[in-house]
């Protein structure tokens, strides 16, 4: 056994240990380790995102030598957004954020139509016919069928009864081996975050598991 | 009481407690199930960064924070070290603001190990707030979108820089995620447009949001969790903390199944009495 002399990872530890003892029931150790993390965290992001972002890309750009009088702009509009403290002037921040709702989802519609939409149903046009591999034929029955079987329990403009409430029913089948799916993905994922904290505490700190 | 009486009426925090003991006693006793088997996503991971001619620069986005160590570090490290190894070039970038530390330290330690330099054969660029923003800018220009490296050396004076413009000379993207800003946001920003080939390494909870993209081709290979990270660690021949952690995983997932299987057994009366036991 070889106890950490690091004054961090006894911080760490003993956070770790005080957000673990909720597991038993709520107490004052954990509520103190939760506004640690909350204060800790809004601190760390202000500090990086001004170092990172602020500074490089607008001040550095602004101020120093060879200055990009564009650059007004956006400072402009960044100083706006803090217009929502003051009731008077609040509606001063909705140009900036006109301007954000106006690119963002235009991002993300633009990346889901080409990555998602045009992608996928490009992915799904499959051979019903492997010659010399039948296991891939059988995939892409399973894929297909379940792919039709699924969007038709999505369709609500006819009631779900006969061959497409049969389906339909197929759907859900599909559905719940999803879930499933993705209900063990998360045990896992809870698992292994386990893990990583007991791993950090017996070896970091403890120093009895040799990795 | 009868024995699923009992069971529907156990303090949950006994399975906390075997929980716990499951996944302590075999880290500590080194008790071992079965050897890991790399799967055909973790070979697709793998064989993508194979593939990857020597000399090469690849974009390797860190894009998680301390929260999800125990799943993202070990197939980062591990995906480190088999550029490294290959001697790949390797820009480093984070949407995650803690992310900057962790890929800072992954670097490290593979450049210590096989013996490679800051600024010459790897290069952190660091944190950008923007998330899609910046992945879309990036494609217009790297060096606008980061114009200095973690330490604020301007990217005109890093070596390994030199030529980078845009994704066009990026021979490989590799995404270790966390969730959002992520692989999903990589795939639909740069993926789509700029056909970079693209491989993943991403939390368990959040893999099968990207079998899709796999099973169509826009993703060479995924990792998912620690077992993906612990089927990656095999291939790349450097178990690490993943592989140590995925008997205690095992043991636990076992029981798990178990307690599910039980629940559903003792909630059988209930439903079958409508609920009124």
């Amino acid at each position: 056994m070889h106890l950490s002399t690091d004054l961090g990872v006894w911080i760490a530890a003993l956070l770790t240990l005080g957000i673990l003892s909720f597991l038993y029931k709520d107490n004052p150790a954990y509520k103190l380790c939760e506004h640690l993390f909350v204060g800790v965290s809004a601190g760390y992001y202000v500090v990086l995102n001004y170092f990172s972002v602020v500074k490089p890309n607008l001040l550095d750009k602004l101020f120093g030598p060879g200055p990009d009088y564009f650059l007004i702009v956006p400072l402009i509009l960044g100083v706006l957004l803090f217009s929502r403290f003051f009731p008077k002037g609040d509606w001063l921040s909705r140009w900036s954020i006109a301007l954000i709702l106006g690119v963002y989802p235009a991002l993300r519609i633009t990346g889901f139509g080409q990555g998602d939409f045009v992608e996928q149903i490009h992915g799904s046009m499959l051979p019903l016919w492997v010659p010399g591999n039948p296991a891939a034929t059988v995939n892409n029955w399973l894929l297909i069928g379940g792919l039709l079987a699924t969007l038709i329990f999505f369709f609500f403009s006819k009631e779900h009864k006969g061959a497409l409430g049969g389906t339909a029913k197929v759907g859900v089948y599909f559905l719940m081996v999803s879930f499933g799916a993705s209900y063990g993905y998360t045990v896992m994922a809870r698992i292994s975050l386990l893990i990583g904290r007991v791993m950090f505490l017996l070896h970091d700190w403890l120093g009895v598991l040799h990795l | 009481m009868t024995f699923f009486d009992g069971l529907r009426k156990i303090d949950r925090r006994w399975i906390f407690l075997a929980i716990g003991l499951l996944v302590v006693v075999p880290l500590l006793t080194g008790f071992h199930i079965a050897p890991v088997q790399p799967s055909a996503r973790a070979r697709g991971f793998y064989d993508a960064i194979e593939k990857v001619p020597a000399g090469s620069k690849v974009l390797l986005a860190g894009d998680y924070d301390p929260g999800t160590i125990a799943e993202n570090y070990p197939m980062h490290l591990a995906a480190v070290r088999q550029l490294m190894r290959r001697n790949i070039k390797i820009i480093a970038v984070e949407l995650y603001p803690g992310g900057p530390p962790l890929a800072d330290r992954v670097l490290r330690i593979a450049g210590a190990e096989y013996n490679k330099k800051e600024g010459i054969d790897y290069t952190n660029l660091g944190y950008k707030s923007g998330n899609e923003a910046v992945m879309s800018q990036m494609g217009s220009s790297i060096p606008v979108t980061f114009p200095a490296d973690r330490s604020g050396t301007k990217v005109s004076r890093i070596p390994v820089m030199k030529g980078v413009e845009n994704f066009g000379q990026i021979a490989l993207l590799i995404s270790v995620s966390a969730g959002y800003p992520g692989t999903k946001e990589w795939v639909q920003q740069v993926v789509s447009r700029y056909h970079v080939p693209m491989v993943a390494g991403v939390t368990a909870v959040s893999a099968p949001e990207y079998y899709p993209y796999l099973q169509a081709g826009q993703l060479q290979g995924l990792l998912g969790g620690m077992a993906g990270a612990a089927e990656y660690e095999t291939l790349v021949k450097a178990p690490g903390l993943a592989t140590r952690g995925m008997d205690a995983q095992s043991l636990a997932h076992i029981f798990i199944a178990l307690m599910i299987l039980l629940g559903n057994l003792a909630a059988l009366p209930q439903r079958s009495s409508g609920g009124k036991s």
